[in-house]
């Protein structure tokens, strides 16, 4: 049992591999948790085995849209709230491929809150990973369609008179088959949740509660990411197969996380590979 | 390692070590920290079940304080401090070890 100093070449993070290392330190803010949303997702893809070559991570604009530049896949960084579109051209025309959309709530559900519940009516194999930290951080900290009832931001200073998105209520309710909700204080879950929702065929969607120091966390006198993480330690409930509908997260209560929705569902690729055997014109193929 | 925990210098007077000590494999943990990645949010030092880390009073470059180990025998290697760290800035490497 010993305590090492700094030899950086002598031992190796096991996300060495799967980082831009000459990217990184990455821009995130002190007390930020899409690092850990990020490391999770690494060491999920690790632990499957999947061959780095076949995975691809699709992101859009934003704070959490940086991932797509930090991690050492096929990585696309998309316009503003389009990275479910281009996830979905990928994995059609690359069907053996992984594909991940990594994004922030901001662009996701806002701006691209069509794509979102689109793709999951359409059950698209795709794994959503959706962090969720309640405002627009990488631009001054705005109202967004996650922020919470009576929640303060840069542009609600009196408090927040909108309701928020219940995320896994929506998409669940757009046809997604696996459905899960986590902080990133529950790393290990996340882990193991990303392991379950990349092995599913299907839209597959992850919401990650995370802290925001800097644009909700001040804003709302919380605090730095420490304060904000003891909050999910005390006020986290892990309750697996609860009805989405009653998963909704309110400003300073209770936050409910588990795995909400797993059922099977014919996926879209597998829907267009019958198509395309039915349509064959070889009779031994043609079905009825 | 081993000897240490199982040595009869601990509190109960009557303690042996165990006659197949030497024969049982144990977990040995090993804690790296780059102190130059850290950014100081302290959530190693907040969430190690064991209180292995503590912050330390020194400053690192960009003038954070990054976590030093404090009580390294009392690391189970669960790694919860390199995954939660948003950095990567910690690495707990753990492995079995065979008394020869």
């Amino acid at each position: 049992m010993g305590t090492q100093t700094v030899t950086p070449q002598a031992v190796q993070h096991p996300y060495t591999r799967y980082l831009r290392t000459d990217r990184l330190p990455h821009i995130w803010c002190p007390g930020c948790g899409i690092g850990i949303a990020m490391g999770a997702f690494l060491a999920a893809v690790d632990e499957l085995g999947i061959p780095q070559e076949k995975v691809a991570v699709v992101s859009g604009i934003g704070c959490t849209g940086r991932v797509a530049g930090y991690v050492k896949f096929d990585s696309y960084h998309t316009t503003h709230g389009r990275p479910i579109p281009f996830a979905t051209g990928l994995k059609i025309a690359r069907p053996e491929m992984t594909v991940v959309v990594f994004s922030g709530d901001g662009d996701l559900v806002s701006i691209g809150g069509n794509h979102l519940i689109h793709a999951a009516r359409r059950n698209i194999d795709l794994t959503v990973i959706c962090v969720n930290n309640f405002n627009y951080g990488m631009t001054g900290g705005q109202m967004g369609p996650t922020t919470p009832h009576r929640a303060r931001t840069t542009t609600t200073p009196y408090g927040n008179l909108e309701f928020p998105f219940n995320l896994p209520y929506l998409v669940a309710a757009a046809g997604a088959v696996y459905v899960a909700r986590w902080t990133v204080l529950h790393v290990f879950h996340l882990r193991e949740s990303i392991k379950e929702a990349l092995q599913r065929r299907g839209f597959s969607f992850i919401e990650v509660v995370s802290p925001c120091p800097v644009g909700f966390g001040r804003p709302n006198k919380i605090g730095e990411g420490l304060e904000e993480m003891r909050f999910y330690r005390e006020h986290a409930l892990i309750q697996n197969g609860l009805h989405p509908k009653d998963a909704a997260l309110s400003f300073r209560d209770r936050i409910v996380v588990g795995k909400f929705v797993d059922e099977a569902r014919p996926s879209f690729l597998q829907v267009l590979e019958d198509h395309f055997r039915n349509a064959s014109r070889d009779p031994s193929h043609r079905e009825g | 390692m081993a000897a240490n925990t199982f040595s009869g210098n601990g509190s109960f007077p009557f303690w042996r070590e165990p006659l197949d000590a030497q024969q049982i494999p144990h977990l040995s943990t090993s804690i790296t920290i780059f102190p130059d990645l850290c950014k100081g949010c302290g959530y190693c030092v907040e969430f190690c079940p064991a209180q292995v880390l503590a912050t330390s009073d020194r400053l690192n470059a960009k003038g954070y304080h990054p976590p030093e180990v404090v009580k390294p025998e009392a690391c189970t290697g669960c790694q919860f401090c390199m995954r939660v760290c948003p950095e990567y800035a910690i690495i707990v490497e753990k492995k079995l070890e065979v008394p020869t």
